[in-house]
């Protein structure tokens, strides 16, 4: 994959910026002093161990988590010069500019068509050949378009598994967010659909800054240029993918990519 | 090492034992249903007539039909629904979604399960006392405000079940979205749960179609045909007591065709309410 042989570029600019973030669960603290910037236009993927708190930290960059209660983050994550932690961040504004593709697919219970709109004409009052349009674009971006194009309007539960996924991605697209999070997308599909999403996460990052999260090592090393390595809620390593595969500087992170632990 | 086989044999006995209970039991309880399903199709089939649909509750020794029984059941049914089913929807929906953590909803729920398994005799006294009493006399009205009383919990109970139901992921990734809590609910949740909620509607119609003790303490009678809600108003479930009870052979007779319909009327109901959570299922 081109991964290893393209070298990050050294001119990327921060999109995102997270300082000193710990994150509690009631009164356990989940995420200790994480501090770790996301580049723009690069894949970041973040691996280790389940509970090292990876999608911990993916739901605090969209403010998930003020979906329940007793769940709190202090510290600063900055994106475009405003902290979103700060208590006057409009949430659906932020949300519909730091999109989330999650674990398992979840079509909307209405058509193909639909499920893509319906997103987009909650921001913007368009005309029926314009959002045509973009439900297009976005199916094409998410390599979906070929296989639903003479079924728009069958119902979003009827695809597959890795279509549905791909769906919710081209739903995520559409709305054009800034920022793409990827909470273990494959995690639910088999080998074919999993290439598929890769090769599309590669595409996209031309467009989006893209985070993901994932138990997969290799597909950590396959589709991200920088990998940040958590364990225990302590950011143990972040550098480019190359290097922290081959060359960990921590002890933990080659134990970990070695498969001694995790 | 030998098989103990007297062991294995008294197992056997005793599972054999078990299995004709069990058909005992269910063909024990099939029966009286069947046995009342019969009753009522022979007895109330016997009675049926056009004049039933066409004609007045007679005075006894007489000629007459259900008429204005069954339009009585009609109305107040239609009304208690009417009012009752968005007070259901909107508390279901508060315990559901807004609350769902807070303190008042489990506060909520728990009152509703009260009034859910409260007699309906004793909503019946409690309309009578705050309507019927202060407005000097009986009313299609507070009949209908009774069995609003009866709706609600039922509404609420399915709104709050079907609503938790759907599952957070789906309310997470339409928030992910940036929509805003009321559209998550609106689009997205009520649309996941929309065969169960009118499931539920269709229960709260069928359990209030077949109530009499609400109705006596407020609707009460009426011998005529009625459509003024401030006045007494006749309904199937109330001739059906007064008939049945009476000595008259003309009055049972159409008592038992007035328990046939609301008997069939249920029915319906509910293997419509069992056929749309069937596809709820299937999707």
């Amino acid at each position: 994959m081109n991964v290893m042989s393209k070298d990050v570029d050294s001119a990327v600019t921060e999109k995102i910026s997270i300082r000193d973030l710990k994150f509690f669960y009631g009164p356990t603290l989940a995420l200790k002093n994480v501090t770790l910037p996301l580049f723009e236009r690069e894949v970041t993927a973040f691996i280790g161990p389940s509970g090292c708190g990876k999608s911990t930290l993916l739901r605090v960059l969209n403010r998930m988590y003020d979906l329940y209660p007793n769940q709190r983050a202090e510290g600063e994550v900055w994106f475009d010069g405003e902290n979103i932690l700060n208590g006057k961040q409009d949430l659906n504004l932020l949300r519909s500019r730091i999109g989330m593709v999650f674990q398992k697919p979840t079509p909307f219970p209405m058509t193909i068509y639909e499920n893509i709109a319906f997103g987009v004409r909650l921001y913007e009052k368009l005309p029926k050949s314009e959002i045509d349009n973009r439900v297009e674009s976005a199916l094409q971006k998410a390599a979906l378009w070929g296989e639903v194009k003479d079924k728009l309007h069958s119902s979003g539960l009827s695809l597959s598994g890795g279509q549905q996924q791909r769906l919710c991605i081209a739903r995520t697209v559409a709305i054009r967010p800034e920022v793409i999070l990827f909470d273990e997308p494959c995690s639910a599909l088999d080998p074919i659909s999993t290439a598929k999403i890769e090769e599309l996460i590669d595409e996209l990052k031309n467009e989006f800054t893209i985070a993901i999260v994932t138990h997969n090592m290799q597909q950590a090393a396959r589709v991200s240029q920088r990998t940040a390595f958590m364990y225990l809620g302590e950011l143990v390593e972040f550098g480019e993918t190359k290097k922290l595969f081959t060359n960990p500087s921590d002890r933990r992170t080659e134990d970990y990519i070695t498969g001694r632990f995790g | 090492m030998a098989l103990d086989l007297a062991r294995y044999r008294r197992r056997r006995l005793r599972s054999t034992i078990t299995i004709a209970l069990c058909w005992t039991a269910s063909a024990v309880g099939l029966a009286v249903l069947g046995f009342i399903l019969a009753t009522l199709l022979f007895k109330g089939l016997a009675g049926l007539s056009p004049k039933v649909f066409t004609e007045m509750t007679p005075p006894p020794g007489s000629d007459g039909g259900l008429l204005n029984a069954i339009a009585g059941s009609l109305i107040m049914t239609a009304i208690a629904i009417l009012v009752g089913t968005p007070i259901g929807i909107f508390a279901g929906t508060y315990i559901a979604e807004y609350g769902r953590y807070s303190k008042v909803s489990s506060v909520i729920r728990f009152i509703n399960d009260i009034l859910l398994s409260a007699p309906s005799i004793v909503t019946g006294l409690f309309v009578y006392e705050l309507m019927v009493r202060p407005m000097g006399h009986f009313s299609a009205i507070s009949g209908s405000v009774a069995l609003a009383v009866l709706v609600v919990p039922t509404v609420v109970r399915t709104t709050e079940n079907m609503l938790l139901l759907v599952p957070n992921t789906l309310r997470e990734a339409s928030s992910a979205l940036g929509l805003p809590q009321s559209l998550v609910i609106r689009k997205i949740a009520y649309k996941a749960a929309r065969a169960g909620i009118v499931t539920g509607i269709l229960l709260a119609i069928a359990r209030i179609s077949g109530e009499t003790a609400p109705l006596l303490f407020t609707a009460l009678n009426n011998q005529f045909w009625n459509t003024n809600l401030s006045a007494p108003m006749a309904s199937l479930p109330v001739v059906i007591f007064q008939y049945a009870l009476s000595p008259y052979e003309d009055w049972q007779r159409l008592a038992w065709t007035g328990a046939l319909m609301i008997t069939t009327a249920v029915l319906t109901l509910s293997i419509i309410a069992r056929w749309l959570s069937s596809s709820r299922t299937q999707q």
